[in-house]
């Protein structure tokens, strides 16, 4: 099989994360210490240090900060699907992810545009599903 | 005395510079490293220091031509200050390491280097070959930050920064025919320099007409790979009677990294770490951005050039497309003159020590065919993008 560059590849700490995309569920980390939402995963809380961190599930909601339509990546299955859009999206709960925007013709992009997740599965053997957004649809 | 101010830059070196050499990468890297020497009017006995970004060898291919054992031995220096590593404030991070070593009297001439083979290392392949796990290699784990990135096909600086100029042009409005205008500025110095890479004519048509790699960045706002190595020599100011000629003065360095240090969770992704590292550097002069008579800054992709002409105040923040339009400003002749040498984008991807190089050039009044006429006496040299800057603010002696 040849390799590709799309599946993650977790490790102790960010299994949760990925299995819960498997599931359909977008997780991240909240403090119960001091409120605060973080992103990329870490065992404590970056802005007050306590390791009484949890995963609490987004809603999905988000909006578009900003994005890029690639249409240059050598690297497989990228080189499959060019052109694409490669996303950073403000999540509803505070922090920002990379991701793809899905369903959405380029010129209908628009910074601050409503989105919403959808979970699309890129591979059979391992399972695995990405966190993709698509515009909201209400 | 301020510390910088106990620290000149005494010479300069420069290899041969080409797209693909297949020379010997420590060859090419001494031979930047001897002009150097010579052109401070010393000798390998005077040099004590080393500083070189980023280390020896490794990943990418071609990324780095030598490292600083590979040079002391060659060169046979005892050496009182060394450092070399990439984990620091951007390529000239490395120089201003240098100065601190200077000012601190561990060191009182540092031989600075940088050197790439990334043409060469690419043969065939293209950049893909020199990307993260290159195509022609295995998929890699891609662990910490590339775990989140890597899956939606954003693997490398192309995407990262487009995304970056995107949100620049949706917040002030900014064009690609602005854009443009760095590349072409560039192409425009290129032709004056005998060293550089791309020399033929580029209009504002041509760049538009060039396919799109990451919207909004075109072909022409990625800088070309190539082969060379670029050197220069940080002394102390009490050496200046031993210099065979008056060195360029260091007036004031920047460092800082304030926001995260991501290329994606930085706090405002309309500008980079340039914004940190600018204002701590003008905060270390009287001198004022209506100063400065030259700029040569970074220009792996033409949009991290306007991010730095922004954070260094030649034009407000959000501002720099108004600022390119038409490209008189920038030009040779304008309020700025920016990128005298081509650039990286079109004199080649020497990767951030040219710019020192040629904003000494320029003050030292040798740049031949493409020496400034206002003959500058106050100039910039800026590195890095993304989440690592530095920069330096040079003065003539
Ligand atoms: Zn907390």
């Amino acid at each position: 099989m040849a390799p590709r560059f799309d599946l993650p590849t977790p490790d102790e700490e960010t299994a949760p994360f990925w299995a819960g995309v498997n599931e359909d569920r977008l997780l991240i980390k909240h403090c119960n210490a001091c409120g605060a939402n973080h992103f990329y995963p870490r065992p404590f809380c970056p802005t007050c240090w306590s390791t009484d961190v949890e995963w609490c599930a987004a809603s999905g909601r988000a909006t578009l900060y900003t994005w890029s339509v690639v249409y240059n990546n050598d690297l497989p299955p990228f080189n499959e699907r060019l052109p694409y859009v490669a996303a950073l999206v403000d999540l509803e709960e505070g922090p920002r992810m990379m991701t793809n925007v899905v369903d959405c013709p380029f010129d209908e992009l628009a910074a601050e545009m409503p989105l919403e997740v959808v979970y699309e599965q890129v591979s059979d053997d391992p399972f695995v599903k990405l966190p993709r957004f698509r515009p909201a649809r209400g | 005395m301020k510390a910088e101010h106990q620290t000149v830059i005494s010479g300069v070196g420069q290899s041969d510079v080409g797209r693909r050499l297949f020379r010997d990468p420590l060859e090419l890297t001494l031979d930047a490293c001897v002009e150097a020497i010579h052109d401070a009017g010393l000798t390998t006995k005077d040099i004590d220091g080393i500083a070189t970004y980023p280390g020896p060898g490794g990943e990418p291919p071609g990324f780095s031509g030598a490292g600083a054992v590979e040079v002391q031995d060659a060169l046979r220096l005892e050496l009182g200050w060394w450092s070399g590593g990439i984990e620091r404030p951007g390529q000239l991070g490395a120089v201003i390491d240098a100065c601190m070593a200077v000012a601190f009297g561990l060191a009182t001439h540092v031989l600075c280097f940088r050197s790439v083979f990334e043409g060469s290392a690419q043969g065939g392949g293209g950049r893909a070959a020199v990307m993260p796990g290159g195509s022609n290699r295995a998929a890699p784990r891609a662990s910490g930050f590339m775990e989140w990135v890597l899956p939606y096909g954003a693997p490398s600086a192309a995407p990262w920064i487009a995304m970056m100029a995107q949100r620049h042009f949706h917040e002030y409005g900014t064009t690609p025919e602005q854009l443009g205008q760095i590349a072409v500025n560039a192409r425009r110095n290129a032709a004056l320099n005998p060293k550089a890479i791309y020399t033929d004519p580029m209009t504002i048509d041509d760049y538009l007409a060039s396919r799109v790699i990451a919207s909004p960045l075109r072909l022409f706002d990625c800088d070309v790979p190539c082969d060379g190595g670029t050197a220069m020599i940080v002394s102390h100011v009490d050496t200046i009677p031993d210099l065979r000629k008056p060195p360029v003065r260091v007036e004031a360095v920047g460092t800082a990294l304030r926001g995260r240090p991501s290329w994606d969770q930085f706090d405002d992704l309309s500008t980079m770490a340039m914004r940190d590292a600018a204002v701590q550097m003008w905060s270390r002069t009287d001198l004022k951005p209506s100063d400065v008579q030259v700029a040569e800054m970074y220009d792996g992709f033409s949009f991290i050039t306007l991010c730095w002409l922004e954070a260094m105040g030649f034009c407000g923040k959000g501002e720099a497309g108004a600022f390119l339009e038409g490209g008189h400003n920038i030009a040779r002749d304008g309020v700025i003159p920016l990128n005298t040498h081509g650039g990286q984008l079109s004199s080649g991807r020497l990767h951030g020590f040219s710019f020192l190089h040629e904003a000494c050039v320029q003050l030292w009044g040798e740049g031949g065919d493409r020496q400034l006429t206002s003959n500058p006496q106050v100039g910039v040299a800026a590195a890095g993008g993304g989440p690592m800057a530095g920069v330096l603010l040079l003065t003539k002696s």
